[in-house]
């Protein structure tokens, strides 16, 4: 069976039957998202149950407010991890809030780090998941397997110019997770401008 | 495309940061430029190889690079400015007009420390690297991993000093090395899935539900998919072996991982044809419109063996069929599915894809060696009521051929009335107990009429209907007629199939 739909299309036909009402299409949805919305909500909170929670609230948001997706400013896909960071970001902020009152330890400063923290890491984690293959499986090379970058080009069959210039590439990709801004603000997932 | 790059659809379509970095890339490194750098790099390669080995052995040796190395540690193991290092809110960013304070990377931080001796052996043979500015800059990326020789670090920290536009892009790009994580584990709980859309549609009931009969199948499809999702390239070729009843006859057929999901995508295509989808089939003829043809056909059509590449029409055929019978499914006129040699009502037939599809998971997942547990309860009783009901027509077409014990000599019982009867008895999760009259499809099971009793666990029973537990071995409590209960036990095994 051909693919047919391109990605704009996908996300356009999957809004459509969301609207309508189809629990079929929030299944398709779930599978297709379920792993990094749960992926990223645990990054930020690092909490399996409240990633659990996270992860609900998520495709509930979706499926009860299919409309506040406009598939003119970018990817659903886009979407569905702006809104977990945002939900996850507010929880951990939250909880923590929550705690510094409860037993006064540390400050403000503290919990505006720890959330800063949390959210970049997120970030990062979106990016490296969304960079094109290539790149990722440079820097995976590189990093994890602490091969040289000549070593890298002889394991990716390409030129040790291309090489390089993965490397370089994917890690430009991977520090515009700094660039969101205070915490709290919409976090720069590079969709919507 | 793989089932993989399903989740990385979007990645790199032209989101803005994509293209500021493609541009800063495309400022330099023309092909003469290319070219230059890897002759010399062709001509220096046997000092590079000697220089990479001491690399390795400085990393392997419990340098910072190893604790640098540490995700958990992430952020604090390297100098000033490093991502999160704590120094308060200001960030890791110099103040503007002071020079950058870059830290080194993880490698070269003790190869700056420790090998200025070393250093006095190879520097007279070997003149200091004299790299054009385009290379020293593609080179950032590889040193800010340590990816990069000795001799080229050195060039390049030589080069921050003096190029303030490369100094900060190195200051960043070693920031952002902080930034890599191990990615977090994908096993996400199976029945997640299942909270998480009971949840949504209990808040927003849905206009068009998928229908209950076809929710075991959703659910038995998206839990292999996440199986599937997990296993590596090689383990899509691990040997599997179909196992059925022939004949009353243990029968079995040797396929790999990859061709047992041809057979799942071959099969469920029954439900497709009936519902006017498309037949995965496409041009291919089979032998025969059975399973087992379809199947084989299947195989037999392709010059490779299946890979995993066959996951993703699988799974949207799979989606497909869900999403149809939503919206076809309801009210009457629904299509029966034909096997070939028998028919099922649309809602049988997906249960039985259902069922299939936990059984050749299980399959699969012995095969790689992961855990695979049982469907939830309220599917798995599904099940076993859609084997319970089909038990007596098996009974029936195996009396005719012999192959149970004949009802002669006892009354005929007429369509509807109540009839002799087995009490099957399911214990466990998604147990029961079912009355399977024993001497006609068309009676009704009946408590008075009961001759016999057989108890055993829901996942067994299950085991022995997929043809992977012999009726012999099954383990069943058994009390009364032992012939009725040698029938029902046989005949629940001639449900298998390939």
């Amino acid at each position: 069976m051909a693919k047919k739909d391109t990605p704009p299309r996908w996300d356009r036909k999957m809004q459509q039957r969301l609207a309508r009402g189809e629990a079929a299409a929030l299944g398709e949805l779930y599978d297709r998202f379920a792993s990094l919305v749960h992926g990223l909500a645990h990054r930020v909170l690092g909490d399996e149950r409240a990633a659990d929670g996270i992860t609900r609230e998520v495709f509930a948001h979706v499926w009860e407010h299919p409309d506040t997706y406009d598939p003119k400013q970018g990817p659903l896909r886009t979407w569905v991890a702006t809104l977990t960071h945002r939900l996850a970001v507010q929880r951990l902020r939250a909880t923590e809030t929550a705690a510094l009152a409860q037993d006064g330890h540390g400050t403000t400063e503290d919990l505006e780090r720890k959330v800063r923290h949390a959210s970049v890491a997120a970030r990062a984690d979106y990016i490296v998941q969304s960079m094109p293959v290539p790149l990722r499986a440079a820097l995976e090379l590189a990093y994890f397997q602490r091969r040289d970058y000549r070593q890298t080009a002889t394991d990716l069959g390409v030129t040790e110019d291309e090489a390089r210039r993965r490397l370089r590439l994917g890690l430009q990709l991977l520090s515009t997770a700094h660039d969101a801004g205070a915490p709290g603000a919409p976090p720069g997932y590079g969709g919507a401008a | 495309m793989s089932g993989a790059d399903r989740f990385e659809a979007y990645g790199g379509s032209g989101r803005p940061e994509d293209r500021g970095a493609q541009g800063g890339i495309g400022e330099e490194g023309g092909p003469g430029d290319a070219g230059a750098r890897s002759d010399s790099g062709g001509a220096d390669g046997g000092e590079w190889g000697g220089h990479g080995v001491s690399r390795d052995s400085g990393a392997g040796s419990g340098s910072p690079a190893d604790g640098f190395g540490d995700p958990g540690e992430g952020s604090g193991g390297f100098g000033p400015g490093g991502p999160g290092d704590g120094s308060g809110g200001s960030g890791p960013v110099p103040a503007p007009g002071q020079p950058p304070r870059i830290p080194m990377p993880r490698a070269s931080v003790e190869d700056g420390d420790r090998p200025l001796p070393a250093l006095e052996e190879p520097i007279p043979s070997v003149p200091p690297l004299v790299l054009e500015h385009p290379v020293l800059k593609s080179l950032l990326g590889a040193w800010a991993l340590a990816a990069c020789s000795p001799q080229e670090a050195e060039a390049v920290e030589e080069h921050l000093g003096g190029c303030g536009s490369c100094a900060d892009e190195a200051l960043r790009l070693r920031e952002a090395v902080g930034l890599l994580q191990r990615p977090e584990s994908l096993d996400l709980d199976p029945g997640l899935r299942t909270r998480v859309l009971e949840s949504c549609l209990d808040r927003r009931p849905p206009r068009i539900p998928v229908p209950d009969w076809a929710t075991p199948y959703d659910a038995e499809t998206a839990r292999l998919d996440a199986l599937l999702q997990d296993i590596g390239d090689a383990e899509w070729h691990a040997p599997v072996r179909l196992r059925w009843f022939e004949a009353d006859e243990a029968t079995s057929r040797r396929t790999t991982v990859a061709g047992v999901i041809a057979h799942l995508l071959t099969v469920d295509g029954l439900i497709a044809v009936a519902l006017g989808l498309d037949d995965p089939l496409g041009e291919v003829r089979a032998d025969a419109p059975t399973p087992a043809g379809r199947t084989e056909a299947y195989w037999r059509a392709s010059h490779f063996p299946p890979t995993r590449s066959v996951r993703v029409p699988w799974r949207e055929q799979s989606h497909d069929l869900v999403r149809t019978v939503s919206f076809t499914g309801v009210g009457t006129g629904r299509p029966a599915v034909s096997y070939g040699t028998f028919e099922l009502p649309l809602h049988d037939a997906m249960l039985d894809r259902a069922f299939e599809c936990w059984v050749h998971a299980e399959d699969i997942a012995e095969a790689v060696d992961y855990p695979y547990g049982p469907p939830s309860p309220r599917h798995l009783n599904r099940m076993i009521d859609l084997a319970a009901r089909m038990l007596p027509t098996v009974l029936a077409v195996r009396r005719q051929t012999g192959r149970a014990a004949p009802a002669a000599g006892r009354h005929l019982v007429p369509a509807g009335e109540p009839g002799r009867s087995l009490r099957l008895e399911i214990e466990g999760h998604g147990g029961g107990e079912w009355l399977i009259p024993l001497d006609s499809p068309g009676a009704v099971g009946s408590a008075d009429h009961e001759v016999a009793h057989v108890a055993l666990d829901g996942v067994e029973f299950c085991r022995l209907a997929a043809g992977h537990v012999s009726p012999a071995e099954a383990a069943a409590g058994q009390l009364g007629d032992r012939e009725a209960i040698r029938d029902v036990l046989f005949a629940a095994a001639s449900l298998s199939r390939m």
